[in-house]
């Protein structure tokens, strides 16, 4: 059975930035849905298992949605698309066409995964990852964690992780004490993400941070044991049992390459009022650029009372400033915080790139165009899309980003086509 | 919440988990690392945790394909890894 439903606005991802062009746009009158993959609204900042353990900001900005009468749909996805103005979204593995007048991207970011030799080993996760699956219900009492990747993320995963009672045993950033410090100066402007960064720090004092370090191996025989720490030029192996690496965030766009918006680089293009190139199509927060929640939650109101049709609201001269001011920001991040040359070359012949496809870093010649290295190699073909190898490859070998095709994140053939014969 | 346990069945043996948790982290919590099999039968478990990567895809009460990171666990569901 295919349903229908129709809305005034659909906004996707329930993270700050969706939470706050829900909340706008609904206290505008409009009929908005909300519909996020998680099990509850707040996305990765904000991911909880009980609301009353968030940050107050966080709950006051579900309670503005709630209130305002926007509709949550939970574990829920967009597929495909017929039009901006026709959403074909997964409830559940219940398919619905959705009709609506305006749809806000609120998709949120990514980590960037660069391959190293052992990172497809179990225990080797994500920075993100790993707090994802603290904050979902992982106990680490004991545990010996090693931190990798770079900018600010890591600080609040090494606080958590502290916390929780693991042992944090090295936290590697990649970028050197010098670059590290001239982006802590230009902080001292916004004194209030000095001092979180501060106070982060404190709640793992015991454990080293270490810059110019990066993982260049893991290693183990069917689950992690070590791993292989690039400290400033020296080499050190060290025994643990999980790894947390990354490089940064990259925006997620695929929905946006969907419904045909511009992107500018790994972002979704958009005007002053989170317009993207196309009409009644908006975006906000993460998937614009990386630039954390308060920018993202400025860029989330904005978008609301825009679609909404409420323009001067949307230029509202606080709502500007906050977010000017998250891109001067995602941009400072952006230059500091970039893989370094060492990190792209990491991988051996013998590593995986593609882990759905399990193509190995020796058989991509990197003179190929994205296309003839699919159609020979299948990288990226697999199930998760490249979304994990396509970041990679745009970083090691300098191709575009992945082409999108629907139906987006690998939907049950039989009940997509179902929706397909009746719609199409 | 997270105080109170609730079991699975994990490859047919009855695991104790934390309740709300979700799938995903209570098959690391009981020590199940090894979530699937790569092409060449190597175990893969668990990379990104928010349901980008797949990596954590298992077979869910006869449903296959399941990202464990993206459910919740409930009293008596069954769970098949290696696959």
């Amino acid at each position: 059975m295919t349903d229908r439903r129709s809305m005034d606005v659909v906004v996707v991802g329930a993270g700050p930035a969706g939470l706050a062009a829900a909340a706008s746009a609904a206290a505008r009158g409009r009929r908005v849905l909300v519909i996020d993959q998680g099990l509850r609204a707040g996305g990765q900042v904000w991911r909880h298992r009980d609301e009353a353990t968030l940050p107050l900001r966080a709950r006051t900005l579900m309670a503005r949605a709630r209130d305002a009468g926007a509709t949550f749909a939970a574990e829920a996805r967009v597929v495909d698309a017929h039009s901006p103005q026709e959403l074909i979204v997964d409830f559940r593995g219940r398919f619905a066409v959705v009709g609506t007048e305006a749809i806000i991207l609120a998709t949120g970011a990514k980590e960037r995964f660069l391959p190293f030799p052992g990172w497809t080993l179990p225990g080797v996760v994500g920075v993100g990852g790993l707090q994802a699956f603290l904050k979902s219900g992982l106990r680490l009492p004991g545990r010996r964690v090693v931190l990798a990747g770079t900018g600010p993320l890591l600080l609040p995963v090494a606080a958590a992780l502290a916390t929780a009672g693991a042992e944090v045993v090295l936290v590697a950033e990649q970028v050197g004490s010098l670059t590290l410090a001239g982006f802590g100066a230009r902080l001292l402007l916004s004194p209030h993400k000095l001092l979180e960064g501060f106070r982060y720090r404190a709640a793992f004092l015991s454990s080293p941070y270490r810059t110019s370090s990066w993982v260049t191996r893991a290693d183990g025989d069917g689950q992690l044991r070590t791993v292989t720490v690039n400290e400033g030029g020296r080499l050190r192996t060290i025994e643990c049992d999980w790894l947390g690496a990354s490089m940064g965030l990259v925006p997620n766009t695929e929905l946006a390459q969907l419904l045909g918006c511009a992107t500018a680089g790994d972002t979704i293009k958009v005007d002053g009022l989170q317009q993207t190139s196309v009409p009644n199509v908006w975006a906000a927060g993460e998937c614009t650029g990386v630039k954390g929640a308060d920018a993202g939650v400025a860029e989330g109101e904005i978008a609301g009372r825009a679609a909404a049709g409420d323009v001067r609201g949307a230029t509202a001269a606080m709502l500007v400033r906050a977010r000017d001011a998250g891109r001067r920001f995602g941009r400072r991040l952006e230059s500091t915080f970039a893989p370094r040359p060492e990190v792209l070359v990491l991988a051996d012949h013998h590593t995986i790139i593609c882990r759905c496809e399990d193509v190995r870093r020796g058989v991509i010649d990197p003179s190929w165009t994205q296309r003839q290295a699919k159609l020979w190699t299948r990288v990226g073909m697999g199930v998760c899309q490249g979304a994990v190898c396509g970041p990679a490859c745009s970083a090691l070998f300098g191709w575009e980003s992945n082409a999108v095709r629907p139906p987006l994140q690998a939907a049950v053939t039989g009940s997509w086509g179902e929706v397909l014969r009746r719609d199409r | 919440m997270s105080d109170s346990d609730t079991i699975i069945v994990v490859d047919d043996v009855p695991r104790r988990v934390p309740a709300g948790a979700t799938l995903a982290a209570a098959l690391l919590q009981v020590g199940v690392t090894a979530f699937r099999r790569d092409l060449q039968g190597r175990a893969r478990g668990p990379l990104c945790g928010v349901g980008t990567c797949f990596e954590c895809r298992v077979t869910l009460d006869g449903v296959t394909e399941v990202r464990a990171c993206l459910v919740s666990v409930r009293a008596g569901m069954r769970v098949e890894t290696g696959s």
